[in-house]
């Protein structure tokens, strides 16, 4: 098992789409997640019209 | 292959991320700011008199630049996300084999991804006019979130699973909905109910184009990058 999920771990293909994932949740969360005051404000018409819970 | 992905992702999600900004600033900001007045008491609705009526107002999105520069600019953010984890799921499918993307099969992805991301939450969660008072907002983030994925999950079984094992999916699809949503146990609208529906079914409308457009746009680029 160990092994196994060494060598899938391993795999560029994997770690690839691992990272464009990861990345596409931290873009996320700042957009649609982080509650920072500035950054609420900042987002705020497109978190309403994207229906993120806003505040 | 990881140029291939954020570039697909990004690009995709930059251009959907425009054009869901334009039709906002047609069809949602407009009802937003209107709702604004509300939630500030410029306006009241079932005002002293006892009257049943307000009146409709047009606003326009006025003079304010930076702020619609700012939804712009967290349209292109945010659509650049879902482009990202909507590449990274059409590249897992493809290495596992499951499908061969194809812009047209893109846009059935955006689709699914309307419905996992905008659609399924919205049932518990409508898409809330500024003034909506909601229950706590850590417990709707978590509800929000664990439906997104919940329902992405589902939508993949049902599309990718061989068999009747794939009923599994339907299991996923409703289990965020028979839990249910933090609600409060009053309501405190101050918005008129007519301006409140409009508002969630025009962001609905909108996010479903924009995520037509980014599933097409990340399946195309993708599909071209191979």
């Amino acid at each position: 098992m160990t092994t196994k999920t060494l060598a899938r771990a391993q795999d560029n293909t994997v770690l690839s789409i691992a990272l464009a994932a990861m990345l596409g949740f931290g873009l996320l969360f700042v957009a649609g997640y982080a509650q920072a005051a500035m950054l609420h404000d900042a987002a705020h018409d497109q978190r309403h019209a994207m229906a993120f819970p806003c505040h | 292959m990881t140029n291939r992905l954020l570039t697909s992702g990004i690009l995709a999600g930059a251009v959907a991320g425009v054009i869901a900004a334009l039709l906002q600033f047609y069809f949602v900001i407009p009802v937003l700011l209107e709702g604004e007045l509300f939630e500030t008491g410029q306006m009241v609705h079932f005002a002293a008199d006892g009257s049943p009526q307000s009146d409709r107002t047009e606003v326009s999105l006025g003079g304010e630049f930076g702020r619609h520069a700012l939804t712009l600019g967290f349209n292109m953010l945010g659509y650049a996300g879902f482009g990202l984890l909507l590449v990274a799921l059409m590249a897992l499918a493809e290495t596992r084999g499951l499908t061969t993307i194809t812009p047209r099969q893109g846009l059935i992805w955006g689709l699914a991804g309307f419905i996992a991301v905008q659609l399924a939450p919205a049932i518990g969660l409508p898409p809330e006019l500024p003034g909506t008072v909601g229950a706590e907002i850590g417990p709707r983030q978590s509800w929000w979130m664990a439906t997104i994925i919940s329902t992405a999950i589902g939508l993949w079984c049902l599309a990718f699973v061989k068999g009747p094992l794939a009923l599994i999916g339907v299991a996923f699809l409703l289990a965020p909905h028979l839990v249910g949503a933090p609600h409060l146990d009053a309501y405190w609208g101050v918005a008129p109910p007519e301006l409140a529906a409009e508002f969630a079914t025009l962001s609905l409308g909108t996010a479903a184009a924009g995520w037509t457009i980014l599933g097409f746009a990340a399946a195309w680029l993708w599909s071209r990058g191979g």
